[in-house]
């Protein structure tokens, strides 16, 4: 967003960024940062994996908040920009034998420009009708993965089998740590370009058109420009974490991309506090953990869990858990 | 000729159920601009009612009357409960509380009733006076049966002293306040027949589509696009913007893109009458003051 008007400029951010708590934050980032490096070593095979997922889970819901959090744009089919960077890099990697550090990025581009070609005429809608346009792109999308006129591509139904990469330069590493620490670097990439995002001029003008956006325009701030480039990072987000996810699962199938992800997604970010980007963290832990909890009880129950957890947050702690654990500390 | 014909009557018979339940969708935006993405798994929990009823040995149609009555009582509940106190919650919480509502009544349906599709049988007899080449006995049956319920609909919002006060408290809740109408009973009304008008549709379609809990998830993106072509505030256009879908799903379907492809057709129906008509073909178009 390069057309920040002059008036927005000039705000300090620190009044924003609310300076107390910023400065409390590195440490305990820090302390993360070494647990999340620390558990390359200590988790095996499948925890490594999980730790992976949570990630590239974490990398998506970053994207969700920033377009539903901080944009007040709603979207209810995000799954949908998930599958088009899982698909890209699983393309990229089987069909033409990329290597996958330089599919992610692509991946991500790939994203952003679809994302960015549907916020452009999305935008023009009110917040529920761009509700109800995404919500049709979720349910839609695994069809439109499964059609034969793609199927050269995506493998249609059966979908696409990938190869685990090795560590590189000799790293006595073995291919799940390795991955994990790739993925964890990204997603603190991704965390740094997000919280730049937020807490600069950029980031005030999306919030201004989410909180009121007659008053932002008038003050300049480009209304459909702002929110059309916001829908694009936030499927470039979403890419990028489709695309660690192809590569974490070693396959990609339609059916992966249903419903149930995009609402997982939007589970997520009410879980972790909608409009934060520490709510990233605690929303992918939940998703990723929970419904497999709670599948072991009945087949339904991961939905019924996801319901009730909707409501009642909704009703008793519309911050989410950021919130809580802020209020607490 | 013959075949297209036999299409155009397959898609009229599709049509009145999208336009049954994107009169429902209407009557619920039309009262508090809310759209209720929980609609189309309501209906289909309602179904799932039926098929126990059925199963249990009681006949078809009191099993009918009795679905409809316990998902009007659902409906009216549902607003009374969880709807209620969002009127004034910002757009996000709402639309959440949907989903919630949405992936609720999926999983209890799964729960209570299985995972596996299950047959689901028609009222009308197969060899039936008015089956013929062109139309099945249930196709037909079917759209008598909802196209019945619409005009009992209409009757009841135009020529009754209740469908006034709901129409009323629809059009301007604060004045209809001031008249003595009791919104929030007119609300919880809607409510209620928009989960009435679901469980038609829902055991309407049930035999053709057959019984599962994702039953109803594609004819909702249809009665969401039906609903919108017509003009989201306007319940005749949702009708004749569901019969419209429903035709132009069928022949669209077999003639240029294939039956793979049905969904995307909706998403992009959806999102071209948002872009170039936002109000529907035959919407009001709402002017906001600023």
């Amino acid at each position: 967003m390069n057309a920040i008007p002059p008036a927005l400029k000039a705000l300090p951010t620190a009044k924003f960024a609310q300076a107390d708590r910023v400065r409390s934050i590195p440490r305990l980032f820090v302390a993360l940062v070494v647990l999340a490096v620390a558990v390359t070593f200590f988790a095996q095979g499948y925890q490594l994996f999980q730790a992976t997922m949570i990630v590239s889970y974490a990398i998506a819901l970053l994207g969700l908040n920033l377009l539903t959090g901080y944009n007040g744009q709603i979207s209810l089919g995000h799954g949908a920009f998930y599958a088009v960077g899982a698909y890209v890099t699983a393309i990229l990697m089987a069909r033409y034998g990329v290597p996958y550090w330089v599919c992610l990025p692509i991946s991500g581009g790939v994203a952003l420009v679809v994302g960015y070609l549907f916020g452009r005429p999305a935008l023009r809608l009110e917040g529920l009708y761009l509700a109800l346009a995404t919500f049709a792109l979720g349910i839609a999308a695994p069809q439109l993965l499964k059609s034969r006129h793609f199927e050269p591509w995506t493998g249609g139904s059966s979908g696409i089998v990938l190869n685990k990469p090795e560590a590189p330069f000799g790293l006595p590493l073995d291919a799940d740590q390795w991955f994990y620490l790739f993925s964890l670097v990204v997603g603190l990439l991704m965390l740094l370009v997000a919280r730049n995002l937020v807490c600069g001029a950029s980031g005030r003008a999306m919030r201004a058109m989410r909180d009121h956006p007659l008053a932002a325009e008038a003050i300049g701030v480009p209304g459909s420009h702002c929110k059309s480039v916001t829908f694009g990072i936030s499927a470039g987000f979403t890419g990028v974490a489709g695309s660690l996810f192809a590569v974490a699962v070693q396959f990609v199938s339609p059916d992966t991309f249903a419903m149930f992800l995009s609402i997982s997604l939007l589970v997520g970010i009410v879980v972790g506090g909608v409009g934060t980007l520490w709510g990233a963290l605690y929303g992918a832990v939940f998703i990723m953990f929970v419904p497999d909890l709670a599948e072991k009880v009945s087949k339904a129950a991961p939905w019924a869990v996801y319901g009730v957890v909707l409501i009642v947050f909704v009703y008793l702690l519309p911050g989410g858990l950021a919130r809580l654990a802020r209020r607490r500390a | 000729m013959e075949a297209f014909l036999h299409q155009l009557a397959a898609g009229l018979a599709a049509g009145g159920v999208y336009a049954s339940m994107a009169l429902a969708l209407v009557m619920i935006y039309q009262a508090t601009h809310h759209i209720n993405f929980a609609q189309g798994e309501m209906a289909t929990f309602s179904a799932f009612i039926a098929w126990a009823l059925l199963q249990a040995g009681v006949p078809y149609w009191l099993a009918f009357a009795a679905t409809v009555l316990v998902s009007f009582s659902m409906g009216a509940a549902i607003q009374f409960a969880i709807v209620r106190p969002l009127e004034k919650a910002p757009e996000l919480s709402v639309v959440v509380v949907f989903i919630g509502l949405l992936v609720i009544f999926h999983s209890m349906a799964g729960w209570l009733f299985g995972f596996d599709v299950k047959r689901f049988p028609s009222p009308f007899p197969v060899d039936a006076w008015f089956g013929s080449a062109l139309l099945s006995v249930h196709q037909l049956g079917a759209m008598a049966v909802t196209l019945a319920m619409v005009a009992v609909l209409f009757a009841f919002l135009r020529l009754t002293p209740l469908g006034l006060a709901m129409r009323a408290a629809a059009e301007n809740a604060d004045s209809a306040r001031l008249l003595g109408v009791p919104v929030s009973r007119m609300l919880m009304l809607g409510w209620g027949l928009a989960g009435a008008i679901g469980a038609v549709a829902g055991m309407m379609v049930a035999p053709t589509l057959f019984l599962d809990p994702h039953m109803m998830s594609g004819v909702l993106l249809y009665a969401f696009a039906g609903a919108l072509l017509g003009g989201i505030n306007n319940p005749v256009g949702a009708v004749v913007g569901g019969l419209v879908v429903g035709v132009a799903e069928n022949l669209l379907g077999t003639y240029v893109i294939g039956t793979e492809l049905k969904l995307p057709l909706a998403l992009v129906l959806i999102v071209t009458v948002l872009v170039f008509r936002p109000a529907g073909l035959l919407g009001r178009v709402v002017v906001k003051r600023v």
